[in-house]
């Protein structure tokens, strides 16, 4: 019995979770809104996809080894999920050139320059779809309509979003006129759900990305209390809205399956590194998001504030984080 | 719906490969060692010389102070020496080594099997007789038994737990000893509740012991105030506080004890080891050791004389296997592991685990990925990350702040972190820092 032993502070059993599970988990969790919107745009979709997953892995690698000289990380799956969460939020006809730019963008300036995995303050797809958003506008808001693989590429049929219809029509008329009116031709309640109007890849199939919710949930990658707060919060705001004028506003249901709410809420404000970790923390941020969302839908510029409701909260986390300490055992004594 | 405490917790795999194995006495061995400092508090004073002949049963160390503990031989034979031995945290303490003769044993001390229900001493005559004899927690803290049945002044007891919930995966002593011996146990607890002065007694056991449950349920009947409780399966179910929360939801103030909220916890194996002492006369000289392992041939709960090295446990059990790399004094979750076979089964040793290598080896570490895995499964409510951020950044004071003394190193954490972070290595750090200057602030 002259065997070395090994010593080692406990605990001697560990969970059998990695990093590299979640992430691949969040890829499958993605995977039902991918396939959704290769049915829609076909080829396109593909290849928006394929060069922004690529481009985020290449960059990544190049960083690591040749600027920051440490270990590639790329097995990890945290590139492929900016790249696919980049490639969602960007419309079906953009130039690989400009995917390619944004995917630099995501990756170098969005989360290699503050450290990489764990370190980043902004959802890096964000960033990366912000800045192709203010610097190329015209592309960026462009929308090729569903044609599946039959549609060419280059010369697709493009049409507003509801939600800029939406926005020009504010206080004008209602959803109920909006809908009926042929020549807007926006899409109808069942069209949300499955995803049959143009929008960018990821957002438009919102059955798709309730499936990745439920599969998120049921692995325990997530836990509720983000995406829950900020869709209820969008649905109580946008809801006193809606019953106090019903012919200038639309409704909750409308609300919470256009655009890219359930993507953002689902998948980029469920971030990781640049959401809160206390679970109070987590419903002020989702509860936060929600609330901006709607400012800037319904009163802002811009038809759409997802993102930058998500990336202006990113910026809060860390006073959040601060403030909003879980509750500790034994703080207050109470006698059952 | 069972019971459980609300706040956090884990579930690691089981692993209670030995639960249906019964206990089995071990033979004795040729020498045993055993230390002077077996228990929380201060160590006892050895009174026995080198050349002495010693029974078993009778003290070799006397305790000193209040807190502190006796300690008695466990095997008749001669002293051979009092000298330092390394005990099962790798330092040398000073220990009693006898040289096993026979097993004679002191006159007083009733070794039949006639179980005694009949309770003729008071509560006080109670609590010195689990003084003399040793008693100790066996759980595995070892704080001296009479100390915690004497309430301070002041504070009030209405309710006494019995803690059979044995949430550590592997280990399996505990729940033999229910099984095994329902009525001494019983028997045991309603000893306590009379020194305690209370009439009602919670047992608590996780429901993967639903043999013991039902055992314990089907005679409790006949003891007056005591009720088993099933409790659903969740580590660390098994701490203190986490129990009182689950069976009677009163909450332990932070920096208090359990007294504060009205309750004492104390351990099946307590309980049992209080029925001998008090009932039997006989001294804590031997425990039940769960020796286990998924390289083992076979795992058996041995009823182990006090200081018999583990080697000879192993030994026993069909010798270390081929593939160990780590073998762990206690549980996986909380337990130490072991640099060297050669010493003692202690009062605290509740299990020798055998981890082949493949089981022992730590993954490398990444980067936090900050997904407050380890907020949610803190028992305590703290936040690992930041503890373990601020000792690393010697943030002692903010560490203070942010709870870092009310960890209890239940390696819940460490256990979850899907990065392999080192959170409780970095914790027990910083509490030993933080500890190091609560003590100098107080001196002032």
């Amino acid at each position: 019995m002259n065997k070395l032993l090994t010593v080692s502070p406990s605990p001697h059993e560990y969970s059998r979770e990695s990093t590299r599970k979640l992430m691949y988990g969040v890829v499958i969790a993605l995977a039902p809104a991918l396939l959704a919107t290769i049915w829609f745009f076909g080829w396109a979709a593909l290849i928006v996809t394929s060069v922004s997953v690529v481009s985020c892995i290449i960059f990544e690698y190049l960083i690591q080894k040749f600027i920051l000289r440490i270990k590639p990380t790329i097995t990890d799956g945290s590139a492929i999920v900016t790249g696919l969460l980049l490639a969602f939020c960007l419309p079906s006809n953009l130039p690989p050139g400009l995917v390619i730019l944004g995917a630099l963008v995501a990756i170098g300036i969005g989360k290699m320059t503050f450290g990489g995995l764990g370190n980043n303050p902004f959802n890096p797809a964000l960033v990366g779809r912000v800045f192709l958003f203010l610097s190329f506008p015209a592309q960026m808001t462009t929308w090729p309509l569903p044609g599946g693989f039959n549609a060419s590429f280059t010369d697709a049929l493009t049409g507003a979003t509801p939600l800029s219809i939406l926005n020009e029509n504010y206080d004008k008329a209602g959803i109920d006129v909006l809908m009926s009116d042929p020549e807007l031709s926006m899409p109808g309640y069942q069209e949300l759900f499955w995803g049959n109007m143009g929008g960018s890849l990821g957002e438009i199939a919102a059955f798709a990305l309730i499936i990745g919710l439920g599969y998120m949930l049921i692995r325990k990658i997530i836990t509720w209390h983000i995406p829950v707060s900020i869709l209820l919060t969008v649905t109580v705001f946008t809801g006193i809205l809606w019953l106090a004028r019903p012919e200038a506003n639309a409704d909750p249901l409308y609300h919470l399956m256009t655009g890219g709410l359930l993507l953002g809420a689902i998948f980029m404000a469920t971030d990781y590194v640049t959401s809160p970790m206390s679970k109070k923390g987590m419903i002020i941020y989702g509860t936060g998001i929600g609330v901006i969302t709607v400012l800037i839908r319904r009163f802002g510029a811009y038809p759409e504030g997802v993102q930058f409701a998500i990336l202006i909260m990113n910026a809060f986390t860390p006073l959040i984080n601060i403030y909003m300490k879980p509750k500790r055992f034994g703080e207050e004594v109470k006698n059952g | 719906m069972l019971k459980t405490f609300p706040k956090g917790g884990v579930h690691p795999p089981e692993n209670k490969i030995s639960s249906g194995v019964p206990i089995e006495a071990m033979p004795l061995p040729e020498q045993v060692i055993i230390p002077v400092n077996q228990h929380l508090g201060a160590p006892a004073e050895a009174v026995v010389e080198k050349g002495e002949t010693v029974k078993a049963g009778q003290i070799i160390a006397r305790s000193k102070g209040f807190v502190s503990a006796n300690i008695h031989s466990s095997v008749s034979g001669k002293v051979l020496k009092v000298d330092k031995m390394p005990d099962a945290s790798g330092y040398k303490q000073t220990s009693v080594v006898i040289n096993v003769e026979g097993d004679e044993w002191l006159e007083t001390v009733d070794r039949s099997k006639e179980l005694k229900k009949n309770i003729s001493l008071s509560g006080e005559e109670i609590i010195k007789k689990c003084a003399e004899n040793g008693i100790v927690g066996m759980g595995g803290a070892t704080f001296p038994s009479h100390v915690k049945l004497s309430i301070p002044q002041g504070k009030k007891c209405d309710v006494l737990i019995i803690n059979g919930v044995e949430c550590e995966p592997y280990l399996t002593s505990d729940h033999r000893l229910m099984i095994e011996k329902p009525e001494e146990l019983l028997t045991g607890t309603s000893l306590l509740m009379k020194a305690l002065g209370v009439n009602r007694a919670f047992i608590g056991i996780e429901n993967n012991k639903k043999d013991a449950i039902d055992k314990l349920k089907g005679l409790a009947s006949s003891y007056d105030g005591i009720s088993i409780h099933a409790l659903k399966v969740k580590y660390p179910q098994g701490a203190e506080k986490q129990l009182i929360k689950a069976l009677i939801n009163r909450e332990v103030p932070s920096g208090g004890l359990p007294v504060d909220v009205g309750t004492v916890v104390h351990n099946a194996g307590t309980a049992f080891a209080v029925y001998e002492a008090v009932q039997k006369n006989k001294p804590l000289v031997e425990r039940v050791v769960t020796v286990s392992g998924k390289g083992l041939d076979k795992t058996l709960n041995l009823l182990a004389r006090i200081g018999t090295p583990v080697s000879k446990l192993i030994e026993y059990a069909g010798g270390l296997p081929e593939s160990t790399a780590k073998v762990v004094n206690g549980g996986p979750m909380m337990g130490k592991a072991l640099g060297s076979l050669e010493v003692p089964v202690t009062k605290g040793t509740s299990g020798i685990i055998i981890f082949r290598d493949e089981e022992s080896r730590r993954k490398e570490k990444g980067p936090c990925i900050r997904c407050a895995r380890c907020i949610s499964v803190c028992p305590m409510g703290l936040e690992p990350y930041l503890l373990m951020t601020l000792t690393e950044k010697e943030l002692y004071e903010r560490a203070e702040k942010d709870r870092i003394m009310d960890c209890m190193e239940c390696g819940s954490c460490s256990f979850t972190c899907p990065a392999n972070r080192p959170l409780l290595d970095y914790i027990r750090l910083g509490k030993a820092y933080v500890g190091k200057i609560i003590r100098e602030r107080k001196q002032k």
